[in-house]
């Protein structure tokens, strides 16, 4: 017999209603209002970065709660990592994040990764969360040697993962959990 | 690229492998949700950088006092003296990983419905009355042993409409960070005993009965509050580190 570990809790979706226990006044209740939580204080250039989840068909994903994990303008994450978490607006689907351009994280033995935000996404019909990254589109050629996109064996969907400059500072990245363009999905 | 190396987190030892075979598969069409939202393409499997091998830190001075009470917090926080409706129950557990190490000082956050099964949400129309002492929004952080414990009353079963009118079993939705972001875990509490577990569409999306059955809290008749409130045992089990063997070994020896 191989040796046993414990195994681990198995995940269910976050539902409908996620934004009671995470965003509370994003549900509707007068509590923790002053919370913004999808807004990051840290020093470094502000970046606006917004966008939309799409099912299958091509319609916004309108509860959708993303959680938003990144380096520091330093390229620092430990003590420095920066968190954020933002709801998709009910009508829409949107969602927005205000936080800071990162700087390159290390990666392992050494190498470098190119600039980049990790997004989770929770919501109903999602069993357990997917984990994303997003890229911005001036760091080609840092992108050229991150170690994540250049495991993705299909070159045209490294795409997926950069985000579409709307001006300067300001990105707009679109998820799409299934089609033709479907977002790459980590198992990391 | 010329950047200095930040820190020690890319020599964190890396994480266990999610065992994807025992959690829920993104595609399970008896949870009709699931089938546009499910990815189609092989997730991307990738070692852990040191993005992935930290985690936030919360801070314990970030909770009120009432946050792991949801029998009174809600009142409290809109100006009520009142006290929520239904069955008061107190859910206590550890928080460990693979390897039975606690997990400490980690954020739990909880949400749930009331005892009629209704959520206090803006998108919640269910015909059963909001309770106005009632919000179902909690959250607590471990001790430095792995162990947390929040009081509430027991959710009350809802209908959804999936096959038409299917119902969930009482429940409580729970969030759990860790100490790195690879730990990350949302999931759902259910209560022993409850007959509506096997029928739920939800709940049957994860093949394994005994991953299911990690789902379900224990009642703790030993830890029962006289006169006051019943009590539930929940343990939750993260991700486990690795352990390394060869600390200094420089890549490429
Ligand atoms: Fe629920």
């Amino acid at each position: 017999m191989p040796v046993e570990y414990l195994k681990e809790t198995p995940s269910q979706t976050a539902g409908p209603y996620v934004h009671i226990g995470t965003l509370p006044s994003h549900a509707g209740l007068p509590v923790r209002q002053n919370e913004t939580l999808n807004v990051v204080e840290a020093p470094g250039e502000k970046i606006v970065v917004e966008g939309i989840v799409l099912d299958g068909s091509g319609a916004p994903v309108k509860d959708a709660m993303l959680e938003l994990y990144q380096a520091n303008a330093k390229g620092e994450v430990g003590d420095a990592t920066i968190w954020a978490r933002a709801g998709a607006v009910f009508e829409t689907g949107e969602w927005r994040f205000d936080t800071i351009r990162p700087g390159a994280l290390e990666w392992r033995g050494g190498k470098m990764q190119a600039p980049h935000l990790t997004l989770l996404i929770f919501a109903r019909g999602i069993n357990i969360h997917l984990h994303t990254r997003m890229y911005f589109p001036e760091d080609e050629a840092a992108q050229a040697s991150d170690p994540a996109l250049n495991r993705i064996e299909q070159i045209h969907r490294r795409r997926t993962l950069v985000a579409e400059k709307v001006k300067d500072g300001h990105y707009r990245f679109v998820i799409r959990l299934q089609g033709d363009q479907e977002t790459v999905f980590f198992d990391m | 690229m010329t950047a200095t190396p930040s820190s020690a987190s890319a020599a964190l030892p890396d994480f266990m492998r999610r065992d994807r075979a025992w959690h829920p598969p993104a595609f399970a069409p008896g949870y009709k949700t699931t089938v546009l939202r499910s990815p189609k393409c092989a997730l991307l499997s990738l070692d852990q950088g040191p993005g992935e091998k930290t985690g936030p830190v919360f801070q314990a001075s970030m909770l009120h006092e009432l946050d792991n009470d949801l029998v009174s917090n809600y009142a409290a926080a809109t100006g009520s003296k009142g006290l929520a409706i239904g069955e008061r129950i107190i859910v206590h557990g550890r928080v460990t990983d693979e390897c039975g190490r606690p997990v400490p000082r980690t954020l739990l956050e909880v949400w749930q419905a009331n005892a009629g099964g209704r959520y206090r949400h803006k998108k919640d129309t269910y015909l059963a009355p909001l309770d106005p002492n009632f919000g179902g929004c909690g959250r607590t952080m471990t001790d430095e042993n792995g162990r947390y414990f929040f009081r509430t009353v027991k959710p009350g079963a809802y209908p959804w409409p999936n096959h038409g009118s299917d119902w969930r079993p009482a429940h409580i939705h729970f969030s759990v960070f860790g100490e790195a972001f690879a730990q990350r875990l949302i999931s759902q509490l259910y209560f022993e005993g409850d007959p509506l577990i096997p029928l739920c569409p939800i709940v049957n999306t994860i093949k394994d009965a005994a991953a299911i059955e990690r789902l379900v809290a224990k009642l703790d008749m030993g830890e029962q509050r006289p006169f006051d409130a019943l009590v539930y045992r929940f343990d939750i089990v993260l991700r486990g580190r690795q352990q390394t063997f060869f600390e200094n070994k420089r890549e490429g020896m």
